[in-house]
């Protein structure tokens, strides 16, 4: 076991569970939301840890892969819950 | 680089991303916490290009960073005082009051996060124990002669992993018909003044043409279809904040067409590849790089498409009816 490999991989795990709390415990959606991209960003670091194999050595590119998926598919679900939120806001104001 | 280098690189790397992800978190000001969370964005895709990943911290910088925190600045843009932002004064005496009722819950939650980052690191600890588990890593640089590309992340995204590609992009193209159904686009910005029009025009080409540097590299090097696709909608969200109302996307049954292309040439090529015998998606090895690069062509317009659609958050306004179109921050 690589030291830089272990350290970034606790680092994804603190970064996810500050995510977690903000994503549970704030009242306001936007920062729900950023809570929810953190903590997504923390599990891509872990895996890209995971993947890590040390310098000179290729890294395992499968985990790559689904974090370079997971990007994307989180950055789609965070437009669309704008989208959302928008719409409800707009509906609070006209009703 | 010696050892000690590295790892000053490295606890630099990690104090920045924790204290970044804390104060992104921690700050009740909406707006700082998505500038926060940008930057936290930045050092990430630093942080991976340091661990050997320059494909996903090429994405993340471009989408992870960039585009979302574009996306959640315009959504803040448009409802400076509502709930969103958290400045109206309700939603602030509301949370004042939560937070001082449920200190239990906050306690309560608080525990349960750490309980999770410790099963997290307790799981980690068990997989470094056994080594590295290299058995598909193996797999994919033994056949990656065969798969059309020699990027190993390309060859897995769009040839060994053609089914999940295709299933994502099926994720963005529901994504973005919700986005499409919810409503119409926000109004648009002002008209650039002359330095800044001066600098789109340099700058959209230049993006158009890193775009396609992108998808072509992908091929054997860092780059593919959704890096050249955040690219290009970075060029289309340039145009929108120098004014241009449909920020250069096609209007109409176009537009349908582009948003759909992704799927669409996936699914023609897998298709007609059933129709000619072989499995579906299964490329014959001698076309491979050839389908694999019409595959991205059609993903990366698709990718685009949505990313901007995405940034305008609804329907594209027709150009008339330009009362609306005041700025508004």
């Amino acid at each position: 076991m690589l030291t830089a490999q272990w350290l970034y991989a606790m680092t994804g795990c603190l970064i996810v569970a500050l995510g977690l709390r903000t994503a549970l415990l704030h009242a306001v959606l936007l920062h729900r939301l950023i809570g929810v991209n953190v903590m997504g960003a923390g599990v891509f670091l872990m895996l890209i840890a995971v993947a890590y194999r040390g310098p000179g050595v290729a890294p395992d590119p499968v985990p790559h892969a689904l974090v370079l998926t997971g990007i994307v598919v989180a950055v789609s679900a965070t437009a669309l819950v704008l989208a959302l939120a928008r719409r409800l806001t707009g509906e609070q104001d006209n009703g | 680089m010696n050892t000690t280098a590295v790892h000053v690189l490295d606890i630099l790397l990690i104090i920045s991303l924790l204290s970044l992800a804390a104060a992104a978190l921690l700050t009740s000001d909406a707006r700082r916490s998505v500038i926060l969370f940008m930057a936290f964005g930045l050092v990430l895709a630093v942080a991976w290009g340091r661990l050997h990943a320059p494909d996903v911290a090429l994405a993340e910088a471009a989408i992870g960073a960039g585009l979302s925190g574009a996306l959640l600045l315009a959504a803040l843009r448009e409802q400076p005082r509502r709930a969103l932002s958290g400045d109206a004064k309700p939603v602030r005496e509301r949370e004042r009051e939560r937070t001082s009722i449920d200190v239990t819950l906050q306690l309560t939650v608080t525990l349960l996060c750490v309980a999770v980052a410790a099963l997290l690191v307790w799981a980690l600890a068990e997989a470094f124990d056994r080594g590295p588990q290299d058995t598909l890593a193996q797999a994919v640089s033994e056949t990656l002669a065969a798969s059309g590309v020699s990027n190993p992340v390309t060859a897995i995204l769009l040839n060994f992993r053609a089914y999940d590609t295709l299933l994502e992009l099926a994720v963005l193209l529901t994504a973005v018909l919700g986005i499409l159904a919810l409503g119409p686009a926000r109004p648009g910005y002002q008209a650039a003044g002359p330095v800044f029009d001066s600098l789109v025009r340099w700058l959209v080409p230049v993006l158009i043409l890193t775009a396609g540097y992108l998808l072509w590299v992908g091929a054997h090097a860092p780059g593919g279809a959704f890096q050249a696709g955040a690219t290009l909608a970075a060029a289309a969200v340039v145009l929108r904040l120098a004014g241009h109302r449909t920020a250069g996307l096609p209007a109409g049954q176009t537009l349908h067409l582009v948003i759909a292309a992704g799927v669409g040439m996936f699914l023609l090529v897998g298709l007609s590849l059933l129709v000619l015998g072989r499995p579906f998606l299964g490329y014959p090895p001698a076309w491979a790089g050839g389908l694999i690069l019409l595959i991205e062509s059609a993903a990366m317009l698709a990718i685009a498409a949505t990313l901007v659609l995405a940034f305008l958050g609804g329907r594209p306004q027709p150009a008339a009816g330009l009362s609306g179109e005041k700025r508004q921050c």
